[in-house]
């Protein structure tokens, strides 16, 4: 099997002290559309940064399609495209200017390098603006901006950090389809996100990492399975001023006034609706919460927290 | 990357380079032209032609190749420092760092960026020095070589000075209380000649001396050194300067975690 990313051992000590990565192993196979998820300071930059050569890791190993960062750096690079999390882009020049400037960078020569600008360009909707200084740009047009330049050389695989971060919902779903589309077309994607909805509405796999350790390496289907109880949101006839009693579930109300419970799996609905029946609450839709994904994810992240502390305890 | 690549990879800095001091042509193009009109008019003729002859020649005429090398030197290290913190600062130094561009072809990049602007400039303040004086060439190679080196050199102190520095102000700390200094006192305006002994002594430990007789030379027949060694310390400082650059970027010296 052909893996885009291999990581094995990797660690990482910044100079302080601070140990960023305690020695993660990943693995994302060819075609996939991979998430790493994890809270502020878990290590999911350091570890795209070190990837992306942005970063000097202490220890491990990182190969990207089989070409090993120590020994065939230049071939690695070449399979790669990234898209960080902040702007990094000379803000006083032009889009079409910093499209065919990375190009250059990649080795193609300008005619080519401005064939494959207008095409990213143009899919990604900033062909009018292409004689624009980047700074005169929207936020979402800079990100865009960013994603168009990581793909004028064509890469085999494509990190994005944050990649929607601040961007409007309109424009995040344009960029979900637009990636989506990517990856159909066999460009690997790995992206980072504090959108949980995000990763499960584009991923097949998803990592967790926390402390510098991955904690889940699964599907996202597998991951899913797990969730052992599924949130509710009832919108009811007459708003509620509290949540009522319902023996066997959770419920609370939502920050809409809507009826959130909690249904445990094998538990049914039918019970639910009795005891709404008998206290003569009305309901008139019912959707399942959309960030399935969150809920787990939070879980996963409290479990490590608690596991890390009573560890210490033990020590203690 | 094949050679070829590697082509396109230099041209492309060069050309974004050129891009850069050009577009803002009015911070970098024009004061040099109008600092070195004023010396020309002010040390060179007003008060030039009350001093008489140096070296043999005029004063106008003795100071006009010093106050092209000052301009050269000047703006090849300005154009490297200033180009490449600001790509340290806005972070787009990481456009370069994700792609697959060896160390050295990004050194010689800038470098041969520094280059351009030196040189350009070296023109403008030559064909300006016409208005004033009348320049007869009296070793052509010498001055184009030492003129090249010059520039190469001092656009590879402005990278590691960039390389160096963390804000803003460490870019300007070496040009205002290294770089001003030693070209002030490196027989720009005088002959060392006209020195005590022990002052002369001192001033021949100013490597920027060797490169400003070296060009006077070139232009004027007259030097207080051995041309040949100012060509020759010219290089060892290039060596040495390329060795330490490409070691620092080698180890990502503030510009990897």
């Amino acid at each position: 099997m052909t893996y885009a990313l291999e990581i094995e051992g990797l660690t990482k000590n910044y100079g302080d002290g601070f140990q960023a990565l305690k020695g993660i192993d990943l693995q994302v196979r060819e075609g996939d559309f991979f998430a790493l998820l994890g809270p502020n300071g878990a290590g999911k930059s350091t570890t795209l940064g070190i990837v992306s050569s942005l970063v000097n890791k202490t220890s491990g190993a990182v190969r990207v399609f089989g070409h090993d960062i120590d020994t065939d750096l230049s071939n690695a690079k070449l399979s790669l495209g990234v898209v960080p999390q902040e702007f990094n882009f000379n803000q006083f020049e032009k889009v079409v200017d910093i499209v065919t400037t990375q190009a250059g960078y990649y080795g193609i020569p300008l005619k080519a390098a401005r064939v494959s600008a207008e095409k990213y360009l143009k899919k990604l909707g900033l062909w009018d603006k292409r004689d624009t200084p980047a700074r005169m740009l929207s936020g979402g047009m800079k990100r865009r901006l960013m994603i168009a330049r990581a793909l004028v050389h064509e890469p085999k695989l494509l990190i994005l950090d944050e990649p929607t971060a601040g961007v409007d919902i309109e424009l995040r779903r344009s960029m979900w389809q637009f990636l989506e589309e990517m990856n159909r077309q066999g460009t690997t994607i790995i992206l980072t996100t504090h959108y949980l909805e995000e990763a499960e509405a584009l991923c097949r796999n998803i990592a967790i990492i926390d402390h510098g350790q991955i904690i889940r390496h699964t599907s996202k289907r597998e991951l899913l399975q797990q969730l052992s109880v599924e949130a509710f949101v009832l919108d009811t006839e007459q708003a509620l001023v509290e949540a009522p009693e319902l023996p066997g579930f959770k419920a609370c109300l939502g920050e809409d006034g809507a009826l959130e419970v909690e249904v445990a799996k094998g538990q049914g609905l039918n019970a639910l609706f009795l005891e709404l029946e008998s206290r003569g609450i009305r309901v008139l839709s019912m959707r399942t919460k959309a960030n399935r994904l969150e809920e787990l994810f939070v879980r996963m992240v409290e479990e490590n927290a608690r596991e890390a502390r009573s560890a210490g305890e033990v020590k203690a | 990357m094949t050679p070829q690549a590697l082509w396109t990879a230099f041209s492309t800095i060069v050309i974004r380079e050129v891009r850069r001091f050009t577009r803002i042509w009015p911070q970098t193009l024009l004061p040099p032209a109008v600092t070195m009109t004023l010396y020309f008019i002010i040390f060179g003729n007003l008060i030039g032609s009350r001093i008489g002859e140096m070296g043999g020649y005029d004063y106008m005429q003795f100071i006009v190749p010093g106050l092209i090398m000052m301009a050269v030197i000047t703006n090849s290290y300005a154009n490297v420092v200033s180009s490449f913190f600001s790509m340290k600062f806005q972070r787009s130094i990481e456009e370069l760092l994700v792609s697959p561009v060896p160390n050295w072809t990004i050194l010689s990049g800038y470098v041969a960026g520094g280059m351009a602007r030196g040189l350009s400039i070296g023109l403008i303040v030559t064909v300006l020095s016409l208005a004033f004086t009348r320049l007869s060439i009296h070793n052509l190679p010498m001055v184009v070589v030492t003129v090249i080196l010059t520039s190469a050199l001092f656009s590879l102190g402005g990278f590691i000075n960039a390389m160096l520095a963390t804000k803003f102000d460490d870019i300007s700390i070496v040009p205002t209380f290294v770089l001003t200094p030693l070209t002030y006192l490196g027989g720009v305006f005088y002959s060392i000649q006209l020195l005590p002994s022990f002052w002369q002594g001192v001033s021949m430990a100013n490597p920027i001396l060797y490169m400003v007789n070296g060009f006077r030379y070139g232009i004027l027949g007259v030097s207080d050194v051995n041309p040949f060694v100012s060509l020759g310390m010219i290089l060892v400082f290039i060596i040495l300067l390329a060795v330490v650059a490409l070691r620092m970027l080698a180890r990502g010296k503030g510009i990897r975690h």
